[in-house]
């Protein structure tokens, strides 16, 4: 049985534009428009937009809600001050990874989770389950629409000024009033559009006017792979932990929350295996789930558009996941060479 | 850039979106223009090796885009006389001219009475609507 699937406020505007759409998380996304290699080298070299409008919006609210996600979450939302956003885990007790995610913080008692459209129920739940007196988690994600606006020249283009990473401020754009966030999800600077969804349209009218590229989610995929980024469900998920995954930057080890005793004594011991980046040695292209001899096996894999090679990332055995290893990949049977590197593949020339 | 949708008369097609130019005995063999496009821009092309053989419809390579992978299936049978390597080192190829520059192998022909079952580009025009 299929289930009826969903569709972001652009959805026509993929249409018209010519887009293939597919099932993405219960919605219907465009996966391109021109062609992904097109539309990946746009985001690298100038600039492309895309519907994020699927993804979550949760508001947590209230006195005690710091205080609350500070429990849930792995890295120190006390350091997120008002206007600052940050890159974090919800926790389960063995460790796992419920999801990841960006938290932004508005004010005293004010709080944005931005969550992956593949875990937005689950992540509603664990944290509504364990809400506690004086903190209210409300699920806003048919609310608004996400426009993530990436490349070296997406602020121009847009008409914004240079501003730190992970921060946010209100403004406006052709006379839409939109959140703008220095974040993104393709190694490139850029900024990520949070506004009404009755507005999204405009907002993307607007975005298209001045000169960005339509991208979609395939472009999304082999971007977010060229800088090593991890995808939830495939590289990260509630079986794998933190630690393995290399995400410890993201975990306050020192702070108290779900699973935190777990992830000191993984590394106070040492990760059995760990997440690694490679780069195919022979022509191949690295798919999800294909094994690694002695042990390992591909989380993510596809072709990269700037090396023209086959790019991935996998779990190994930790004595064989060091950087400048070789490594064979089984691709439908036949053994490929491949060679673990340090993260990112991708980094440009400077 | 990529090929305008055609469909050569000249070639017999398989429903599986290859297509055969027939020439004597022996045949070359590609994908079709729907088959590229459902694919999007090739990034890989596994071919067989030369001296090896294939039947009629079953797979004998891949083709590979940065989405998916798709079996190559033989619309006839015979012995690989040849490989177009220009379509390894270069799968986009195969995006920009299926019929011509894009061919995928040669073959000698094992049974030239399979090609009286494939069809016309008018059928396979037929076929692809209905998919």
């Amino acid at each position: 049985m299929e289930a009826t699937l969903k569709r972001t406020p652009l959805f026509e505007r993929h249409v018209g534009l010519g887009a293939r759409m597919v099932p993405f998380a219960g919605f219907e996304m465009p996966v391109q428009y021109e062609g992904v290699i097109p539309e990946h080298r746009a985001v690298r070299g100038d600039c492309g937009v895309f519907d994020v409008s699927h993804m979550g919006e949760l508001h947590v609210d209230g006195p005690t809600a710091q205080a609350f996600l500070q429990a849930m979450l792995s890295n120190d939302v006390d350091r997120v001050g008002d206007g600052q956003a940050q890159y974090t885990l919800l926790t389960n007790e063995q460790g796992g990874i419920v999801d990841d995610l960006i938290v932004y913080r508005f004010a005293h008692g004010q709080f944005l989770l931005v969550v992956n459209a593949s875990n937005r129920e689950a992540a509603f739940a664990w944290l509504k389950d364990r809400e506690p007196r004086g903190a209210e988690v409300r699920d806003a994600s048919d609310e608004y629409g996400l426009l993530a606006v990436q490349g070296p020249r997406a602020l121009g283009r847009l008409g914004l000024l240079e501003a730190p990473a992970f921060t946010h401020d209100m403004g406006e754009i052709d006379g839409i009033e939109v959140l703008i966030s220095r974040t993104g999800y393709t190694g490139e600077r850029g900024v990520e559009l949070c506004c009404a969804a009755d507005e999204t349209p405009a907002l993307w009218d607007a975005v298209l006017a001045r000169g960005a590229v339509p991208c979609g989610l395939g472009a999304r995929d082999t971007l977010r792979l060229e800088v090593c980024y991890p995808l939830h469900g495939n590289d990260i998920g509630p079986e794998t932990d933190s630690i393995s995954a290399g995400l410890g930057w993201a975990c306050a080890l020192a702070t108290e929350f779900t699973g935190v005793d777990v992830l000191r004594r993984t590394r106070d011991e040492g990760p059995t295996r760990r997440l690694v980046p490679f780069v195919l040695e022979e022509r191949a292209v690295p798919r999800q789930g294909m094994p690694i001899e002695g042990g390992g096996e591909v989380t993510s894999g596809t072709h990269s558009p700037m090396l023209d090679v086959g790019i991935g990332m996998g779990y190994l055995p930790s004595e064989a996941a060091t950087p400048g290893n070789d490594i064979v990949i089984d691709v439908r049977g036949k053994p490929k060479r491949a060679r673990v590197v340090k993260k990112p593949i991708y980094r440009r020339e400077t | 850039m990529p090929a305008a949708e055609s469909y050569p008369e000249e070639l017999k097609y398989h429903p599986e979106h290859d297509w055969a130019r027939i020439d004597g005995d022996d045949a070359t063999l590609g994908v079709t223009w729907f088959a590229q496009d459902a694919l999007g821009e090739l990034v890989h092309y596994e071919a067989p090796v030369v001296g090896s053989t294939v039947a009629k419809d079953e797979s004998y390579g891949e083709v590979e885009s940065v989405k998916a992978v798709s079996d190559i299936v033989a619309p006839l049978s015979g012995e690989v006389l040849e490989v177009n390597q220009k379509a390894i080192d270069e799968p986009e190829i195969v995006n920009d001219d299926p019929y011509d520059e894009g061919w995928l192998i040669r073959i000698r022909m094992s049974d030239p009475g399979e090609v009286a079952g494939l069809m016309d580009a008018a059928a396979y025009r037929v076929h692809i609507a209905d998919q």
